[in-house]
């Protein structure tokens, strides 16, 4: 049996009005969330935020106080973890160390009391699935970190979930192997069409491997939406600021644009209050050109930082800083020391402003 | 003073720079050779300090009644002693039950406290860490009326095996405690339920198996425990193998079946000890 022949329509999973207290502490407050069948959605935010007690309520790992939980139109509120058909993928190493990988594989098989020749052949179909065959008959410490979580992933696929839940499945791998093994997920949930949560708390993961991706802050969703609608089109000034680097720069808004330095731009939101605000500029906006003349945007490099094909360069205002990214071509025109004249391009911008008195 | 030549002055340098190189070598060298010693020395003292007796017993089980001959008599008497056989026997039968019925109470026990109801932890170790700050014959007090009440129904000595637990839970509990320690129970326990396993299947399939060192450690320390019970045995009037050896020994002039028996015994833990150890080892292996 191929991937293709394995491979089922994925389920929807609906979440409504989640909610879980730790004592005082309010971890979930009201999420809704509903996945499309066969996507991959990226639940991202700083830790505390909530992020991996939405993966916990979903797998059945831990008890909702409110809310509901269907998959493929069946309430699973619930329903015990063991009965509810979910594959996941757990940051810290969990295959099990008296086992062999192919055992690992198989273990989720043989408790469904498949003959052993089948769930064989069903670890080795997965094992290969992973690139991982040659290493079948290994133990655990035998293999290294991103072996262990590609023979978990098989694990958990092995099982054929209706969900797969992965919850910050790289955060312990080198960043090489990261890379690597992030495309690798994608292109087995794509080959597979598994509806699949993924938690992380880094964003560059996230924003790299989802389908859509939910900002998460104080146990609620800020933002959910495409990768790039949510790097471009922030909706709130945390989301601008927690995905990607934002320049902050103060500016006042009237007749539906923000003046920052000089320079109207115009707004995410057109109805934002007219008065002082805080601009969020993202550094892909603003360009470098030698200094031409004095102005409200001329300034000194303070100091460049090689990313590979784009540098990031800092720039001193006087009284604030710049980040400007542009590519390292012409980022070695403008070394630190030399005087440059900042360009902001006019694409709408998000601003932050002081609750109304 | 004349001056140097380049490679006289770098000869001189070099000869310079190797002397405390050498010297602090020697120093460690010695520094070893010193620690070595002591270990030696330690070790053969406390080995001395443990053997002895050990070889005066076996040398006097093996004694023949006159002096300077040699016997295996005092061995040979154990299976027909009166009484002996039957005290062993029902000694190894009391460390079966008591191993049994302390891993199917604690080791589930403990695994369900660490994964469901954690803040309970402190409470269980504290209850059973409870008995060693009991001594036996004050719990010889507190069960002599419970005993009586089961004499009625005229009951072997194999009824000991619940002061026997209650005796071996300190020593099971800080073995298991240490196996669970070793592993992330949570983790392992998250997986396997993800992947459709229920509560019985987590501990028996998943836990256990990677706790095995520390279970055969418990196993280990219940049965030596119980094959060395004198004190709520005898108080209790029931016979086991060290209040049997205690009867021999009031009689004097069966004095080598009492050390072949004791040292019988010993040989059987030292046995069991090692087969433990074995085990474990390969299982280790495997893993």
């Amino acid at each position: 049996m191929n991937t293709t022949e394995q491979s089922r329509a994925g389920v929807e999973v609906r979440m409504e009005g989640l909610r879980r207290s730790y004592g005082p502490v309010v971890a979930l407050d009201g999420v809704d969330l509903t996945v499309k069948p066969g996507e991959l959605v990226a639940l991202l935010g700083p830790s505390g935020c909530g992020k991996t007690t939405t993966l916990r309520l979903l797998a059945g790992l831990e008890d909702a106080d409110a809310g509901s939980i269907t998959v493929g139109g069946k309430d699973i509120t619930h329903l015990p973890a063991s009965r509810r058909d979910m594959g996941m993928v757990f940051q810290a190493y969990s295959l099990f160390p008296h086992m062999t990988v192919r055992q690992n594989v198989a273990f989720g098989l043989r408790l469904r009391r498949i003959a052993r020749q089948r769930r064989d052949q069903r670890a080795m179909e997965m094992l290969q699935l992973v690139d991982l065959t040659a290493q079948a008959d290994r133990y655990p410490h035998q293999l290294s970190g991103g072996q262990q979580q590609r023979v978990a992933l098989a694990r958990a696929l092995a099982i054929e979930p209706q969900v797969l839940l992965l919850d910050e499945p790289l955060s312990a791998l080198d960043a090489k192997v990261r890379a690597q093994l992030r495309d690798q997920i994608r292109r087995i949930q794509l080959e597979v069409g598994i509806t699949t949560l993924f938690v992380t708390h880094d964003q560059e993961e996230a924003l790299a491997i989802a389908d859509r991706v939910g900002v998460m802050r104080d146990g609620r969703i800020e933002q959910l939406a495409s990768p790039t609608e949510v790097y471009s089109r922030p909706s709130t000034p945390f989301v601008a600021e927690f995905v990607g680097l934002t320049n902050r720069l103060a500016g006042t808004v009237a007749d539906g644009t923000v003046t920052v330095r000089g320079r109207a731009l115009p707004l995410v939101d057109p109805a934002t209050r007219p008065g002082p605000a805080i601009a969020l500029v993202r550094p892909e906006a603003v360009t470098l050109a030698r200094e031409a003349g004095s102005g409200p945007l001329t300034g000194t490099v303070i100091a460049s930082t090689f990313l590979g094909a784009t540098s990031r360069v800092t720039v001193d205002l006087g009284d604030t800083t710049i980040l400007a990214q542009i590519p390292t071509a012409d980022a070695v025109a403008h070394p630190a020391g030399s005087r440059v004249t900042l360009t902001i391009r006019p694409d709408p911008v998000l601003v932050a402003q002081d609750p109304p008195a | 003073m004349a001056a140097l030549s380049p490679i006289a002055a770098e000869r001189a340098a070099a000869a310079v720079t190797s002397v405390p190189r050498g010297a602090r070598g020697g120093m460690r060298g010695r520094r070893r050779a010193r620690l070595n010693l002591f270990r030696y020395v330690t070790f053969a003292l406390f080995g001395a300090f443990f053997l002895m007796p050990l070889w005066a017993m076996v040398r006097f089980s093996l004694e023949g009644s006159r002096l300077g001959t040699w016997s295996v008599a005092a061995w040979s008497q154990i299976a027909s002693y009166p009484g002996l056989l039957g005290a062993i026997e029902i000694t190894l039968e009391l460390a079966v039950l008591t191993s049994g019925v302390m891993l199917l109470l604690l080791l589930p026990t403990m695994i369900w406290v660490r994964l469901r109801v954690r803040r309970f932890t402190r409470a269980l170790e504290f209850l059973c860490l409870l008995p060693l700050t009991i001594p036996a014959i004050v719990l010889v007090v507190g069960l002599s009326p419970i005993y009586n009440r089961i004499e009625r129904f005229n009951v072997s000595a194999l009824m000991l095996f619940w002061a026997y637990v209650i005796l071996a839970l300190p020593y099971a509990y800080r073995a298991l405690a240490a196996g669970l320690n070793s592993i992330d129970v949570t983790t392992l326990a998250e997986a396997a339920r993800s992947l459709g396993a229920g509560w019985g299947t987590v501990m028996a399939r998943v836990i256990a198996p990677n706790m095995w060192q520390a279970i055969l450690n418990a196993l280990l320390l219940t049965v030596a425990l119980v094959l060395g019970e004198f004190t709520i045995a005898y108080n209790l009037t029931y016979t086991n193998l060290q209040v049997a050896l205690y009867a021999i020994s009031r009689n004097t002039e069966n004095a080598g079946v009492l050390f072949s028996a004791s040292a019988a015994s010993l040989l059987f833990a030292f046995a069991l000890l090692m087969i433990i150890s074995i085990v474990g080892r390969r299982r280790r292996g495997r893993a």
